[in-house]
């Protein structure tokens, strides 16, 4: 940061929209990137992802990518693999990785296998639940992992899909709802807690955490309407937590990171239980960058504006590319 | 933590003065981010057939002489059509305008019209100036989602009446009527879609408008009409006006459907002694409804075939009603059931027991189609088990491959419902024991 005379000469096209079912929250994220970076004086394209992008890409390339995608193409790598096979400079996390952390019972596997806490969790396709029944591999569901249960879809974000499952009886309709968005769900334990959000940048020589970010929802659920209305959640930044607990956020965030071989930037979802303990929900490699989002609100608590920011990883990427070849 | 003292903020905060979320009406308390509207986001893309908007198809109209109209008004108008104007709308239109309503049997002065900024304001405005928060407006069951939204807006209680193939049920109607004046309650006004209803298609019988009105009258309860469809007929019978046959009924008209859709003029035809209340509340609202477009649909009226090119649209959305038709008679599962809409928009397609249409609405957007689901045409939460298809503005072979995507996406939900069974929600009526067409379920409230 701060190397203006290089930053304002660049030229970035801002990756957003897709197909996915994040489309509307991916404009928003892409707008507003892309007025943070004409702040830095960067050049900004706005992009969708289109049959259009590879021949605007091959006529017309920018210095760097900046992918405000999210869900589908835009966070499981595909994207990011052809932009690697056009050389396309981009910020954010290479192709194999993003395939890594974007299904979320693999990203789920690592973490616990390197011994960070993540809730509980069985992920099952629709396939088998028709096969072996699903009335018992419900129960067996519930046996082993109790109740209340959150359902997720075993892909996407924005909480689209996910069922918050207090009784029994609510499982069906909740499969049924969480199945429209994917074919595989993942079910997880539910742990109650404070619910807060870790941004991860590697804006300078290492990775850093930002301060944690914590969430209150009014209405109880931080679900998609929560996250994406003004004042339906409230915000508090560095979280009101005890330091140790902070600074266990925040190692916990950046081993995440780093485990799962995310670049640029990341956010990890967490709750920290009653007893203190930190248990990571998710890892994103395509954080939120709307007005509600979490990573601007903890970039502006350190002092960073987000175009500030991003013009940084800019930097970041077209050194990357320059130095690979 | 490197840094122990930082400033706790929160989103959207500038300042610590202000958090503007925070100083918002109660009564926008809906108005808030929703899966569904996202979903919508993605149908907005090509590779997606969205059988869900209403937009007219306005290919037929006449562009070049539109333009040259365009050009001339500027030239030899400009300084009054880029100007503002009266409240009440051009006496010029507003004249027109009644000339369009006599083709439904209406007569009426001209001093009676306010022109509005299509008949959404006309209807916005209405509840404005009847309803208190609280107050209880009667529609059909399932109701135009842009009126349900403008009742809750003012905080008014919506209590729907069913329909059947032949629209409003009266009985129904009355029994409504009745059980609400038990409680002490006077509906502010019945709210009615006549002709060829949006959502459900159908349209009220003739020999029902007088007992309708009737009804009302005895209740004490004013009748709103909302009647954008009207001309849009696919037999050439056109349905006399409930204002045709009541004065005091408050009529909303609009050249959306007729004409162009993006220039917004529509208007309500009142009751003198409603009208100058209706003015000032547009007044506060707009100042004025925009000269320009007034004159252009005036300079239209006056210098083209509109009832011709009326009739042009009425072709081709029968054409593309009938692809629709054969379309869902072709693909769709078992089980489901729609009305043959005679003019209009829309078909309202009942589908399988167990099958939810806001929740099945991703693994259709994943399919690349789109479609309003029932619940949004209700103030209530029912209509899970419906949907509303659009014919008017895709392609005859574009509606094909919709319902044809529309029958697997089916499939697959009923797929899924099977292994986890039928899940509880509130529905409309028995499950339908074959395929076709039908009408719309009863629905009480």
């Amino acid at each position: 940061m701060g190397q203006n005379a290089a930053v304002t000469e660049r030229t970035v096209a801002v990756l957003a929209g897709g197909l996915s079912h994040e489309r509307e929250v991916s404009l928003r994220s892409g707008r507003r990137l892309a007025a943070a970076l004409r702040e830095t004086g960067t050049s900004v394209r706005e992009w969708d992802v289109d049959a259009a992008l590879v021949e605007r890409l091959r006529t017309d390339p920018p210095d760097a990518v900046a992918i405000a995608l999210h869900g589908g193409e835009g966070e499981n790598g595909s994207v990011q693999a052809v932009l690697e096979l056009l050389g396309v400079p981009f910020v954010g996390t290479p192709a194999p990785a993003c395939r890594r952390a974007w299904d979320k019972p693999t990203a789920k596997a690592e973490l616990a296998r390197a011994g960070l806490c993540t809730p509980d969790w069985v992920a099952l396709p629709h396939t088998t639940f028709r096969a072996l029944g699903a009335q018992a591999v419900l129960d067996a569901m519930v046996d082993r992992l109790g109740l209340p249960l959150m359902l997720k879809p075993d892909q996407g974000g924005s909480a689209l899909g996910a069922h918050l499952v207090t009784d029994r009886s609510e499982l069906p309709a909740a499969m049924v709802g969480c199945l429209a968005y994917a074919d595989t769900v993942l079910v997880e334990r539910f742990v109650a807690g404070t619910e807060v959000a870790i941004a991860v940048v590697h804006d300078g020589a290492e990775p850093r955490a930002l301060p944690p970010v914590e969430i209150e929802a009014v209405g109880g659920s931080y679900d998609y309407s929560a996250r994406y209305t003004p004042g339906a959640a409230t915000f508090t930044c560095p979280a009101r937590l005890e330091p140790s607990v902070l600074k266990a956020l925040e190692e916990a965030a950046l081993a995440a990171h780093q485990l799962l071989g995310l670049r640029d930037v990341s956010r990890t979802d967490a709750i920290v239980d009653a007893s203190g303990q930190v248990q990571i929900l998710e890892v994103n490699v395509s954080p939120g960058l709307t007005e509600t989002s979490l990573l601007p609100i903890a970039a502006r608590t350190v002092g960073m504006e987000l175009g500030e920011l991003y013009a940084a990883l800019v930097e970041r990427a077209v050194s990357r590319e320059t130095t690979a070849h | 933590m490197s840094e122990p003292v930082r400033r706790p903020i929160r989103a959207n905060e500038p300042t610590n003065r202000l958090i503007p979320s925070e100083r918002f009406a109660a009564r926008t308390a809906g108005m808030t981010a929703s899966e569904i509207r996202a979903l919508f986001a993605v149908a907005s893309r090509p590779e997606v057939v969205s059988l869900a908007g209403g937009m007219p198809n306005l290919a037929a109209l006449p562009l070049p002489a539109l333009a040259e109209e365009v050009a001339d008004l500027v030239a030899r108008d400009g300084q009054v059509a880029l100007q503002y104007g009266s409240a009440q709308g051009t006496p010029e239109l507003r004249e027109q305008i009644c000339e369009v309503m006599a083709v439904e049997g209406i007569r009426a002065d001209p001093n009676d019209v306010v022109v509005t900024v299509g008949s959404q304001m006309a209807l916005d405005l209405v509840t404005r100036i009847y309803c208190d928060p609280g107050d209880v407006v009667v529609a059909e069951g399932p109701s135009y989602v842009g009126a349900l939204g403008s009742f809750a807006a003012y905080q008014a209680r919506v209590v729907h009446v069913a329909m059947d193939e032949h629209g409003l049920v009266p009985t129904l109607l009355r029994e409504t009527l009745s059980a609400l004046a038990t409680r002490g309650v006077t509906p502010k006004f019945l709210y009615t879609i006549p002709n060829f209803h949006n959502p459900a298609g159908v349209t009220m019988a003739v020999e029902r408008r007088s007992e309708v009105l009737q009804i009302c009258a005895e209740y004490g309860v004013a009748v709103v009409e909302d009647n954008p469809y009207g001309l849009l007929g696919f037999t050439g019978r056109v349905y006399p006006a409930l204002r045709s046959l009541d004065r005091d009924v408050i009529y909303l008209g609009s050249f959306s459907k007729t004409f162009a859709s993006g220039l917004r003029v529509g208007w309500a035809l009142v009751p003198p002694a409603v009208r100058d209340r209706l003015v000032l509340a547009a007044e506060s609202a707009t100042l004025c409804p925009p000269s320009f477009t007034q004159m252009l649909v005036s300079r239209y009226l006056a210098g083209h075939d509109w009832r011709s090119q009326i009739k042009t649209f009425a072709e081709a959305y029968r054409e593309r009603r009938d692809a629709m038709l054969r379309a869902l008679e072709t693909h769709l599962p078992p089980g489901c059931t729609w009305n043959v809409p005679d003019g209009g928009f829309y078909v309202w397609l009942t589908v399988p027991d167990g099958v939810d249409t806001k929740a099945m609405l991703p693994r259709a957007v994943t399919a690349r189609v789109a479609y309003a689901s029932g619940t949004g045409f209700y103030a209530d939460g029912f209509g899970s088990r419906q949907l509303r298809l659009s014919y008017c503005y895709p392609t005859p072979e574009r509606i094909t491959e919709g319902v044809r995507r529309l029958a697997a996406v089916l499939e697959s939900e009923l797929d899924v419902i099977r292994t986890f069974g039928s899940p509880s929600r509130p529905n409309l009526g028995p499950a339908p024991a074959r395929n076709g067409p039908q009408t719309p379920s009863p629905h009480t409230p």
